[in-house]
């Protein structure tokens, strides 16, 4: 079969500058119109005692036809003889933003349209940046309503000089200026007689001269897990790792990490349903694999190859953001950020600077982004996550924020900020200043309960385990409460493992609770007791988090069984038989609990 | 990659998004090549499994072959298979053209009401048993918040400003002039209680692409779509008292292909023998308001 190419189209502009005309001027041109549409809009028009507009061809919600503007995009399907096009229309009006945002963030090359009696407007350099931003690097510049100035060169050139050194300023080098009436027809599908100093491609030469998509598959394999399926039906006993492949390629036998986890395994299989078998899988894909090995992921991590330049691992980031949400984005407020498949808090920590979009003047004095802002900001995500550099890698250099379960601005990752600072290291700062101690100091503690304070955390990675270390937690509560020491198992790792299962994705809560089990550590382990919990899975940055929420009391992590960290260290791992006495025993070491109480 | 492999992979990353994000999510099938694409395309997938259940509303006005085609492939891919219905304007007989309501109303009662009163289990859903082909009633009550639907945007204008994930309120309203931004592809999946996401994996198909991917993957279709002999077929399913056949000697699925790239359908549209799209100026834009798909 013959199969065509295909690509999308976007077309941005001032308001009333044309888009739409220039759309249905198109579709009449190439007579790519169903037949009898052209007439049924025209007898609209007559019934409703309108002038006929091509545009009425696009703009098909009823109140966009009697309000005579686009409100929302609206995808077209056009033919040429080189390929087949999705063309999408873009609202001008800047309450319709977002709208075009959304348009213009799948398409591959842009037309921005300027009416040439009115030049160049707010929104002609707005839509040109953000354009830019979303990734959209051809653009052509279709200067229309030529004929309302008498198809003059001067006007044009002018128009063309100044977007130019615009266009410039924010990394746009335009494919081309074309000097058109969408309205009368010229150099849309046919050349113009009228323009005839202009010796350039018609609109729609323009549209077959566009390349395509560059292939990413050169560049290093960035894959976010999408999903993890065990489907069991039929007795299917695989365990894919589902993703669509974001750039470079993956092989049967290619050693893999995961991202942050930094957990590692090898390709066992390429999975797919009705097509032949395949050893080999390139980016934009949307594949599955099995493993050699049997390691908990979750969705949301990305896999890389262990050979090749892995993503950066942080949690502060410097990145150029494009806000569309009702409220101002604001700091110390916990937004949600989606980036490749995760999703994790986020907190805006710093503006650096509001650009407007339209004027590029900067602002730095703004304590917040307000809608339709454009501002370069540093952020914090409440765990280390894996991106690249915008300039690197696209697919993994950008990402959404949501608040109130809106998608409210987008964004794409300038610079990694390396920086000792995060906020939970302040927050425990202030509250250590702000902690009231009482006239008991921990030694006399210590000495009337005959043992010191200690925060006992058992964790394990193998999967099957979340209830053997709830119940080597419970034994050892048992165990030294018979020994009359003051204990105290906390036991909320159920609600913990159900978080981290995989039908859950819950990042906030389990968040949360890490959060508590650390707070209620340090007033526990504050008031002299041992206190004992089980979080399953555990990872280095949860560690971390409960080492530093329970200061300045002790810590111990165990670990059952299989580790669940990457680089940290737990202080013992041990098998789930003599875990229990071997913890007893490690407390004798510490002097955490004294022999002769036995 | 050709363009088929393209829309393929990013229906699948739809797909998946849903399935992930959605703890009550069912898909709708209207039989249809569209949405059997769909239904295909969940395969592709889930490597081989439909852990998604469907569910058709049957207005008992449907083509009669269309309910055994339904059926058959049901048992033959083990489907999860439900479907509900307005009982009451059926039995009642409010229904076009034998009561006096006209297409729209119809459509708004047997499709629109029985949908919505479906999805949120106030009404019975009927789940197939595999074991004896049979429907029984579904014990399941619980509100799909995520639903799934294989409209295209290139089959009217209301469609073609669709969203991939776009949110309804409780009543399943469409708010068209305030739809939420769509990032690369990033989309909508958080959504406050009461609402509801519908996704459309199949938006940036046409009609052409259908037929081919069909073609390519040998999608099992109903022969409705096909010349039986009398010069006539089907280019879009729906209601008997509603759709009528094409004039089409197409007999099979390259012969389709053919009328709709360079024969006499290359400049008429799909939905053209649908008539209640024609009764007001923007009738289905006025159905899709209410909820029809």
């Amino acid at each position: 079969m013959n199969l065509r190419e295909q690509m999308n189209i976007v077309i941005v502009g001032h308001v009333d500058h044309g888009k739409s005309t220039v759309i249905g001027r198109l579709f009449a041109d190439t007579n790519s119109l169903p037949d009898g549409k052209l007439e049924s809009i025209k007898e609209y028009c007559k019934k409703n005692s309108k002038p006929f507009e091509y545009a009425f061809l696009l703009d098909t919600l009823k109140d966009e036809q009697s309000q005579g503007i686009t409100i929302d995009t609206a995808r077209s399907f056009l033919k040429t003889k080189k390929r087949d096009y999705i063309i999408i229309d873009a609202p001008g009006h800047i309450e319709f933003l977002k709208n075009m945002v959304t348009g213009a963030s799948r398409a591959e090359a842009a037309l921005l349209v300027i009416d040439a009696k009115e030049g160049i407007k707010e929104n002609s350099k707005r839509h040109g940046h953000i354009v830019s931003m979303l990734g959209v690097n051809q653009v052509v510049v279709l200067v229309n309503k030529m004929d309302l100035v008498d198809y003059d060169e001067r006007v044009f050139q002018n128009i063309r000089n100044e977007f130019t050194e615009f266009l410039w300023k924010i990394n746009i080098k335009p494919v081309n200026f074309i000097p058109i009436s969408a309205f009368c027809g010229d150099n849309v599908a046919e050349k113009s007689y009228r323009a005839s100093w202009y010796n350039g491609p018609t609109v729609l030469e323009q549209l077959d001269g566009f390349a395509n998509k560059k292939e990413t598959r050169e560049l290093p394999l960035r894959m976010p897990v999408q999903d993890i399926y065990k489907f069991t039906a039929q007795g299917d006993d695989r365990r894919i790792v589902a993703g669509t492949i974001l750039s470079g390629s993956i092989r049967v036998g290619d050693e893999v990490v995961f991202l942050p986890s930094q957990k590692r395994s090898v390709i066992d299989s390429i999975e797919s349903f009705h097509t032949v078998p395949k050893d080999i899988a390139y980016a934009d894909e949307a594949i599955g694999v099995t493993l050699q090995t049997q390691i908990y992921i979750r969705p949301g991590e990305l896999m890389v190859k262990a050979n090749e330049k892995h993503s950066l691992i942080s949690s502060r980031f410097k990145a150029n953001v494009f806000w569309v949400g009702q409220a101002p984005l604001i700091k110390n407020k916990v937004y949600k950020l989606k980036m490749g498949t995760t999703k994790i808090g986020v907190k805006l920590i710093e503006i650096v600077n509001i650009i407007d979009a339209a004027e590029l003047h900067i602002d730095t004095y703004k304590g917040q982004v307000e809608r339709h802002d454009v501002s370069e900001c540093i952020f914090e995500t409440t765990k280390p996550i894996a991106f690249d550099l915008i300039s690197e890698i696209e697919g993994t250099g950008r990402f959404v924020i949501v608040d109130n379960y809106e998608i409210s601005g987008g964004g794409i990752i300038m610079k990694n900020v390396t920086s000792g600072d995060n906020t939970l290291i302040d927050h425990i700062q202030d509250r250590e200043f702000l902690w009231e101690k009482s006239f008991i100091s921990s030694a006399q503690r210590n000495g009337a309960y005959g043992h010191k304070s200690k925060f006992i955390v058992i964790t394990s990675g193998n999967e099957g385990n979340e209830h053997v270390i709830e119940k080597i937690g419970k034994e050892l509560e048992e165990v030294l409460f018979r020994m009359n020491y003051k204990t105290y198992y906390l036991g909320i790792s159920s609600i913990l493992s159900g978080l981290m299962s995989q039908d859950s994705f819950n990042y906030e809560d389990r968040e949360e609770h890490i959060r508590q089990i650390g707070e209620l550590a340090r007033i526990l382990t504050d008031s002299g007791q041992i206190m004992i919990t089980s979080v399953f899975n555990l990872d280095d940055d949860e560690a971390e988090k409960l080492k530093l929420l329970n200061q300045p009391h002790e810590i111990i992590i165990v670990n059952i069984g299989e580790s669940p960290f990457s680089s940290f260290k737990a202080y013992a791992s041990i098998s789930s038989d003599v875990a229990v006495n071997t913890v007893c025993e490690m407390l004798r070491e510490q002097e955490i609990i004294l022999e002769y109480y036995l | 990659m050709d363009h088929l492999d393209k829309l393929e992979a990013q229906s699948v990353y739809i797909l998946r998004e849903a399935y992930r994000e959605f703890k009550n999510i069912c898909m709708l099938w209207s039989i249809g090549k569209d949405s059997t694409v769909l239904l295909w395309l969940a395969r592709k997938a889930f490597f081989g499994h439909v852990p998604i259940p469907l569910v058709h509303i049957d207005t008992h006005y449907k083509i009669p072959e269309m309910i055994e085609y339904r059926d058959e492939l049901a048992l033959k891919w083990k489907l999860t298979m439900i479907y509900g219905e307005n009982k009451q304007a059926i039995q009642e007989k409010n229904t076009f053209p034998e009561g006096k309501v006209d297409r729209i109303t119809c459509c708004q009662s047997l499709k629109s009401e029985a949908l919505k009163k479906t999805l949120s289990g106030e009404w019975n859903r009927y789940i197939m048993d595999l074991n004896t082909g049979k429907y029984i009633p579904d014990t399941n009550r619980e509100r799909y918040t995520g639903v799934i639907v294989g409209v295209r945007a290139d089959e009217e204008g209301s469609r073609s400003k669709e969203r991939t994930f776009s949110p309804r309120d409780k009543e399943n309203d469409w708010d068209v002039g305030d739809q939420p931004p769509e990032f690369w592809n990033q989309y909508k999946t958080d959504f406050a209680p009461g609402t509801h996401i519908r996704i459309h994996p199949l938006l940036d198909w046409t009609e052409l692409n259908i037929w081919e991917y069909i073609d390519r993957e040998n999608i099992p279709i109903t022969s409705l779509y096909f010349d039986q002999g009398d010069g006539k077929r089907y280019r879009s399913l729906g209601c008997y008292p509603c759709t009528t056949p094409v004039e089409s000697t197409s007999k099979n699925i390259s012969e389709i292909i053919h009328e709709l790239k360079s024969g006499k359908f290359a400049h008429i549209a799909e939905r053209s023998g649908r008539a209640q799209d024609k009764d007001d100026g923007g009738g289905l834009e006025t159905l899709r308001k209410g909820g029809y798909m």
